[in-house]
């Protein structure tokens, strides 16, 4: 399964949700599909996606709030889980591509490589809904049951060490960052 | 325990002056009233951290949704959140308003404080992080709507250092 192939399956259901994304193939792969003001890419700062997620669940409680996250950012910030779930924002969906490998600087295996579960880390840090996915149908499923259900969900994907052939985007981070929250605040206006 | 219930008030009175709903804490000991006001308000977002650098991506979602925020943490959180200022705050111009217990200074009994207490102000230089010392009951409201002030016209973090004058009643 490629990550590339589970942002394309969900493309369409992200247009009304605020979207946070971590570094790397993550926030390219995205933005190589069609960048749009709710996508906010982090592209530093390892393992504060989830946290910058929570943050907007909390002050924006009516609002699907998707963040994707990675093995690598996610093993650098575990508290992050139980932060989530002590709060449990309903409409915050936590998604994780695990592809065992901190690949954006070239490829190096990450602990889920030999053994470690985050399934089961989410899980005991009390997040009320957590899956593993291993093929794009049943990411577009997890992703879909998520946003209606109502209740916090940590979706671990499991994919393909490959990424995109540039990292780079063309859009700097700090237009991103203000065209990001002045989305919010006009949605908010009206 | 002569943590100053005065002092934490004053400051928290200051926090909802400035519009301040969402703040994230971890619990030391100068801050203990502080948190617990936090905690008893319902009109205030408290989230208690597993450490402190998660309050920035807190913080900064909180900036994004249009929530004034503020971080409460001992100068030891300040150094565990580091990259996260750097990578994040700095980075992405995001206003933090860091309320930070300066421990380790003048009047420090506790040995494991007294190094954090060396390089807090020298790490903040370092950073380019405008700071200010909170240490006395008539200036605290102004000096923290003024930091708020700053925080939000430079977007940037601006430290406010609670100092041992003010949160601590000798016995």
């Amino acid at each position: 399964m490629l990550r590339v192939d589970c942002l394309r399956s969900v493309y369409s259901e992200l247009e009304n949700c605020f979207v946070v994304t971590i570094m790397g193939a993550v926030a390219a792969e995205l933005h190589s599909l069609g960048h749009r003001p709710n996508f906010f890419y982090l592209q530093h700062a390892m393992g504060l996606a989830s946290s910058t997620g929570l943050g907007l669940a909390l002050c924006l409680p009516e609002q699907t709030v998707i963040i994707f996250d990675g093995d690598g950012s996610l093993l650098m910030n575990l508290g992050s889980l139980s932060t989530m779930a002590r709060y449990r924002p309903k409409k915050l969906v936590h998604v994780v591509f695990d592809n065992e490998s901190l690949l954006s600087v070239g490829g190096f295996p990450t602990a889920t490589s030999t053994g470690t579960d985050l399934e089961g880390i989410a899980r005991s840090s009390g997040i009320p809904r957590v899956t593993t996915v291993r093929s794009v149908e049943s990411f577009k499923t997890a992703v879909t049951d998520a946003v209606k259900a109502n209740e916090l969900t940590t979706i671990i994907a499991k994919v393909e060490a490959k990424g995109p052939v540039a990292y780079v985007t063309d859009l700097s981070l700090l237009e991103n960052r203000f065209q990001f929250r002045r989305h919010i605040q006009s949605l908010k206006a009206r | 325990m002569p943590v100053s219930a005065t002092s934490s008030k004053l400051i928290y009175e200051a926090l909802k002056e400035c519009d301040i709903r969402l703040v994230s804490a971890l619990p030391e000991t100068w801050l203990v009233h502080l948190i617990r006001l936090t905690d008893e308000d319902p009109g205030m977002i408290l989230v208690r951290l597993a450490k402190e650098e998660e309050g920035v991506g807190v913080s900064a979602g909180a900036h994004f949704a249009g929530v004034k925020s503020a971080m409460l943490m001992q100068n030891h959180g300040f150094l565990a959140s580091i990259n996260g200022i750097v990578s994040f705050a700095h980075l992405y111009k995001i206003p933090l308003l860091m309320l930070i217990s300066y421990r380790g200074s003048i009047g420090e009994r506790d040995p494991w404080q007294t190094q954090g207490g060396n390089v807090t102000e020298p790490l903040l230089r370092a950073l380019g992080i405008p700071y200010f010392f909170l240490d006395g009951l008539e200036t605290v409201k102004r000096q923290i709507r003024q930091a708020q002030t700053l925080a939000e016209s430079s977007l940037q973090p601006v430290a406010l250092l609670l100092t041992r004058a003010l949160m601590w009643e000798e016995q």
